[in-house]
C-alpha cells in the first residue's frame, strides 16, 4: 500500500469518527439545487442559482383594506366563498372527510375543497405538527393568495397538547404562522370545525380577517423563529 | 429448538439461550460473531425470512443491544439473534449484503442511535427527523421534554393532572384518601 493509499485510508478512518461534527456542519442542499455552470442552448455557459432564480425571493408586502362600502361588499363575498385547501398534517384530518357527506355537509356554508394551494384561501392545520411538517406548511401557506386564513384544530396546535414534550412536534402554531381561528378539543368533532367555520365567516364579516397582512408585517419575526427549528433550510425565504 | 441452538454452540461462541416458547428462542453472541451466526442461519438452517432489527439502550453498563429477528417460514419458528456493543463510538459490522431491507433498518438506528454501520448503502442520509443536529434522539440521555421546552415556546399556564386523583378529588370531594388507594395511584 503506497504512503497515498494509507494516507486517504486513515483521513477516511477519522471523517468517520467525526461524523455527528460533519453533520452539524453538513449543507442540506440538495444536489439538483446547487450553485453550478450549465450550457445554455446557444452554447454559452451560464452561471445558475436555482433556489433564487426559479423562485421569487421578494418579501410580502401588506396590502391595505378598501374604504368603507366596498370593503364591506368584499368582505362579505369572501366570507361566503371559503375554498379549504385539502392538505392534512395530523391525526385531526380524519375529521375534515365527514365534512363533505351529507350529514354534515359544509358546502352550504360556502366552504370547499380544493386540491391546490393556488385556488384556496383556508387552511387547516389539523393536528399535531412535526417540524418536518412545518417546513411543507410554510411552503404552501406562501404560495396561497392572500387574503388567507388559517384554521388551527386541536389542542396539539394549542399548546402541544400530549405531545407537548415531544423532540419532533410543534407547541405553538401561532409563533411560526399566524392563526385566524382555533378549534379546541382532542379531537374535536366536525360539528366543532363547522362552529370554527362560522367564527371565521364572523371575523372575515367584521373586517379581522387580516392575518395575511400580519404575516407580512412581522415577516422577520416568523422568519426567524421558523428557522430556529427547520435547521435544513434548503428552500427560499418567501417561496410564491 | 434446543437441537438448533446445541448444534450452533459447537460452531459459534453462543453466551446466552432464552426459550421464550416453542416457536421463539432468542440466543446472545458476542459483536464479532453475530453477523456470521446470522448468515447460517439464512443459509443452512431455513431462517430466510428477516423480519426485523432492532436496538435497546443499556445506558447503565454503557452498551448498546442490537436484535436480529429471524423467521423460518417452514417450521413456523423464529429466532433472535442478540449482541451487545459499545455505547461510545458504537459501530457493528454491516448486514446489508443479506437482505436488502436491512439497510433502511440500520438507516434508522444510524439516525436514532447513532450507530455506525460502514458501507451499508445510503446510512447517512435523513430518515425520519430532517436536519437534526442534536445528540441521536433515541438515546437514553437525550432529555426529550427539555429539549422540547427550550425549543418549542412552551405555552404558559398549561396544567398537567394526574387523572385518577383530579377524578376522584372531583366526583368525590368529602372521601379521605385512604392509603391503599395512594398506593394504586402509584
Amino acid at each position: 500500500m503506497s504512503e497515498k493509499d494509507m494516507n486517504d485510508k486513515v483521513n477516511e478512518m477519522l471523517q468517520r469518527s467525526e461524523t455527528n461534527v460533519k453533520k452539524a456542519e453538513k449543507t442540506f442542499i440538495h444536489p439538483e439545487d446547487e450553485e453550478r455552470e450549465v450550457v445554455a442552448p446557444d452554447g454559452s455557459i451560464i452561471k445558475i442559482n436555482p433556489i433564487y432564480d426559479y423562485f421569487s425571493n421578494e418579501k410580502p408586502t401588506e396590502e391595505k383594506p378598501c374604504s368603507g362600502v366596498i370593503e364591506k361588499f368584499l368582505n362579505w363575498a369572501r366570507a361566503e366563498s371559503i375554498w379549504v385547501l385539502g392538505f392534512g398534517t395530523g391525526c385531526g384530518s380524519i375529521e375534515i372527510p365527514p365534512l363533505v357527506t351529507p350529514r354534515f355537509d359544509m358546502f352550504r356554508f360556502g366552504v370547499q375543497m380544493r386540491p391546490t394551494p393556488r385556488q384556496s384561501n383556508a387552511f387547516i392545520i389539523s393536528g399535531y405538527l412535526s417540524v418536518k411538517t412545518l417546513k411543507r406548511v410554510i411552503r404552501t401557506y406562501e404560495q396561497m393568495p392572500s387574503p388567507k386564513y388559517i384554521l388551527a384544530l386541536g389542542s396539539c396546535t394549542i399548546n402541544g397538547g400530549m405531545y407537548y414534550d415531544s423532540y419532533s412536534t410543534i407547541n405553538r402554531l401561532d409563533k411560526y404562522i399566524p392563526v385566524d381561528v382555533y378549534i379546541a378539543g382532542c379531537m374535536p368533532r366536525p360539528e366543532a370545525l363547522l362552529a370554527g367555520f362560522m367564527k371565521l365567516k364572523e371575523l372575515i364579516k367584521e373586517g379581522k380577517g387580516e392575518k395575511a397582512n400580519e404575516y407580512a408585517r412581522n415577516f422577520d419575526e416568523y422568519k426567524a423563529n421558523q428557522k430556529k427549528i427547520i435547521k435544513d433550510w434548503n428552500m427560499p425565504d418567501y417561496n410564491w | 429448538m434446543k437441537e438448533l441452538i446445541n448444534k450452533l454452540s459447537k460452531d459459534f461462541n453462543i453466551t446466552d439461550a432464552v426459550y421464550q416458547r416453542p416457536s421463539l428462542t432468542f440466543v446472545t453472541v458476542p459483536k464479532g460473531v453475530a453477523i456470521s451466526l446470522v448468515t447460517d442461519l439464512r443459509d443452512y438452517e431455513g431462517y430466510s425470512h428477516f423480519v426485523m432489527m432492532s436496538c435497546v439502550d443499556w445506558i447503565e453498563e454503557g452498551k448498546f443491544q442490537l436484535l436480529y429477528l429471524l423467521h423460518n417460514p417452514e417450521t413456523k419458528t423464529d429466532i433472535g439473534v442478540k449482541t451487545f456493543i459499545d455505547r461510545e463510538n458504537a459501530e457493528m459490522a454491516s448486514a446489508h449484503h443479506l437482505w436488502k431491507q436491512v439497510w433502511t433498518y440500520q438507516r434508522e438506528l444510524k439516525e436514532a442511535f447513532g450507530i455506525d454501520f460502514p458501507g451499508s448503502p445510503r446510512v447517512d442520509e435523513d430518515f425520519v427527523v430532517e436536519g437534526w443536529v442534536e445528540m441521536p434522539h433515541m438515546r437514553r440521555d437525550f432529555d426529550t421534554k427539555e429539549y422540547s421546552e427550550n425549543t418549542y415556546f412552551p405555552r404558559p399556564g398549561r396544567e398537567t393532572n394526574d387523572p385518577a386523583t383530579y377524578m376522584r378529588k372531583k366526583l368525590y370531594p368529602n372521601e379521605p384518601i385512604t392509603a391503599k388507594k395512594q398506593d394504586n395511584d402509584k
